[in-house]
């Protein structure tokens, strides 16, 4: 880590267990004639969400935590799937003991709509034709996304949640929950996001756009069942990568470093940083679907949580406490957006907490600053939980 | 931990705190790891939040259950509306900032009150230093040498005074500490026997 923290917690320190196997389960709802009508006014049923519960809810069904996920995240985050040696994408965050401590709290990650993962997205099968959407599927949002997660927590039997959170997309997701429910929401921890998509956030997209619908395998969105656009999607990636790290966090990682072993052509990938790119692109095409990727990008792009109104009016109404985490080195997210979050909050006479954690490691550091990260949402999270924890922190 | 000795509040945070009226909102400006807020929090029941410009006292301020920003106080309050908070504290922050005029300033608007406390640079031993020495004073208020100093500007209590007369700033309050302790005769010629000054103002 970039940075440690001088404090202790005397007496409090658990064991960091893996909550241990997990399985994903599915919950379809929406079915004909009660479709989920869209942002864009069409109608999409029946709709799937793909999602994972860790720990149990308590008998006042006060403790639910939903975590959402970023762009190519989806619902495992914590634990493991039977015979899998890596666990989901945020075990290190949720667990007993951990940040998000399933021995206290019911703790919820879905996969978005228009996601590739379980839930219901372009690669799904349309009722109607029998075959998979493609971009025949209807356009969505970030609004739409929480909108189909509202639902799945109705369907758990959950009124308020104790804490919506996410990183980038998962934070504009927790953002837009505060805003389209605001009474079923009592904390919000947006990390490393914005109020809304910038043009050089837009731009970075429509560059991975562009390379997926420039491979000729991409056959206007009607590839399924044949060859995928792989390169497209790889490049789509690695453009990506490229916006989560920073000028510092490459130079450690990868420096000026050739790789080993025999360069297959005369560009071929010759330096760490080359190889380190490929690599995730390569690996990417087999867990994603260029479309999802496509969709999930423009929801990216609309994302304006004002969408229309005034920022004091969408937040006026918000009661729920916040804690923003933004990240020094974060240039595709910079810190900037984060402190407007706050800024509104402080208009709207919102309670909310802002951090900057001093990170070298650029928009990735919301997976990786771990340390600084649990001391925040563990404190936060109690104060929410508990009400005001002064006496709890001095030990008495 | 500072706040308590022998189960006593520091002097400063009792007059504070006798100052502050319960249930009051309060901003705290450079509020370092929350000691004083969260006593305003747990004695005065009153809704407050700090500004702090150092990651790790924010770390130890979410630890307390506070709200906190992670920001720096020269850069404006210009989210606050005028009035928006009973009381506004630069507990010994005013003399660390770049613009202590904008800071105060935007302190009287945002707060109907402000309580501000900071080093005397003229007591009797900065004088000696200065005078005899030729030295940067170094004393019990103002501990850090030339180099290190985290102070980027020097007042007096006379100096502030001063300055409040000019500014048509009311001085509501006031309280003298020597060796961080109230006593008689540092109230007699306060800047000359006063570490630290503490005032309640507002416009």
């Amino acid at each position: 880590m970039s940075s440690t923290i001088a404090v202790e917690y005397p007496g409090k320190v658990k064991s960091c267990e893996s909550i241990g196997i997990v399985g994903t389960k599915y919950f379809t709802f929406a079915h004909s004639p009660y479709e989920l009508t869209l942002d864009s006014g069409e109608k999409l049923g029946p709709v799937t969400l793909a999602y994972e519960t860790y720990g149990k809810l308590n008998d006042h069904r006060s403790n639910a935590i939903l975590i959402l996920h970023a762009l190519s995240g989806d619902a495992h985050a914590a634990g493991f799937h039977e015979g899998d040696e890596k666990p989901g994408w945020w075990d290190e965050m949720i667990g007993p003991g951990k940040a998000f401590d399933t021995d206290t709290y019911f703790v919820i990650c879905s996969n978005v709509l228009g996601g590739c993962r379980g839930s219901t997205g372009p690669s799904s099968i349309d009722p109607v034709t029998g075959k998979p959407y493609g971009v025949d599927f209807p356009t969505i949002t970030i609004k739409d996304m929480v909108k189909a997660q509202r639902h799945l927590i109705d369907h758990l039997g959950i009124e308020k949640i104790l804490c919506v959170m996410g990183g980038s997309m998962g934070g504009m997701q927790a953002l837009q929950w505060a805003a389209s429910y605001p009474e079923r929401v009592r904390s919000v921890i947006p990390i490393a996001t914005t109020l809304k998509h910038s043009p050089q956030q837009i731009a970075f997209n429509e560059v991975g756009r562009l390379a997926i619908m420039a491979d000729p395998d991409w056959q206007g969105g009607r590839y399924y069942g044949r060859t995928v656009p792989s390169k497209g999607l790889a490049v789509a990636r690695m453009i990506g990568h490229i916006t989560y790290m920073s000028d510092i966090s490459m130079s450690e990682k990868f420096g000026r470093r050739f790789r080993n072993g025999k360069i297959p052509s005369k560009f071929g990938a010759e330096f760490e940083v080359e190889g380190y790119l490929h690599y995730h692109g390569d690996n990417f095409v087999r867990r994603f679907d260029a479309n999802s990727y496509l969709y999930i990008t423009k929801a990216l792009d609309y994302f304006d949580l004002s969408n229309g109104k005034t920022l004091f009016e969408v937040f006026k109404g918000i009661s729920a406490k916040f804690l923003i985490i933004a990240f020094k080195s974060d240039w595709l997210y910079p810190a900037y957006q984060s402190k407007e979050i706050l800024k509104i909050c402080k208009l709207a006479g919102i309670e909310a907490t802002y951090c900057e954690i001093n990170s070298t490691y650029g928009h990735d550091a919301f997976l990786l600053e771990i340390e600084e990260e649990t001391h925040l949402v563990r404190h936060f999270l109690k104060k929410v939980f508990n009400g005001y924890a002064v006496d709890d922190a001095h030990g008495k | 931990m500072m706040l308590m000795v022998n189960d006593t509040i520091r002097e400063d945070y009792r007059i504070i705190l006798d100052w502050i009226k319960d249930g009051s909102s309060v901003l705290d400006l450079g509020c370092h790891e929350g000691e004083l807020l969260s006593l305003i929090v747990k004695k005065k029941n009153a809704k407050a939040q700090g500004i702090e410009i150092d990651e790790q006292a924010i770390y130890k301020c979410v630890e307390l259950g506070l709200s906190v920003s992670h920001q720096d106080i020269d850069n404006g309050l210009s989210e606050y509306g005028d009035g928006s908070f009973d009381y506004v504290i630069l507990n010994q922050s005013i003399q660390q900032v770049k613009k202590p005029d904008v800071v105060l300033k935007e302190s009287l608007r945002v707060g109907k009150e402000v309580i501000i406390g900071f080093p005397n640079f003229a007591h009797f031993r900065a004088r000696f230093q200065i005078f005899f020495r030729g030295k940067t004073p170094v004393t019990p208020s103002l501990p850090y040498e030339w180099y290190e100093t985290p102070n980027l500007h020097f007042l007096s209590i006379s100096d502030f005074m001063d300055y409040c007369q000019k500014q048509d700033i009311r001085i509501q309050r006031r309280a003298f500490f020597c060796n961080d302790r109230m006593t008689g005769m540092t109230n007699i010629l306060p800047n000359l026997l006063a570490h630290t000054g503490l005032f309640l103002i507002s416009k």
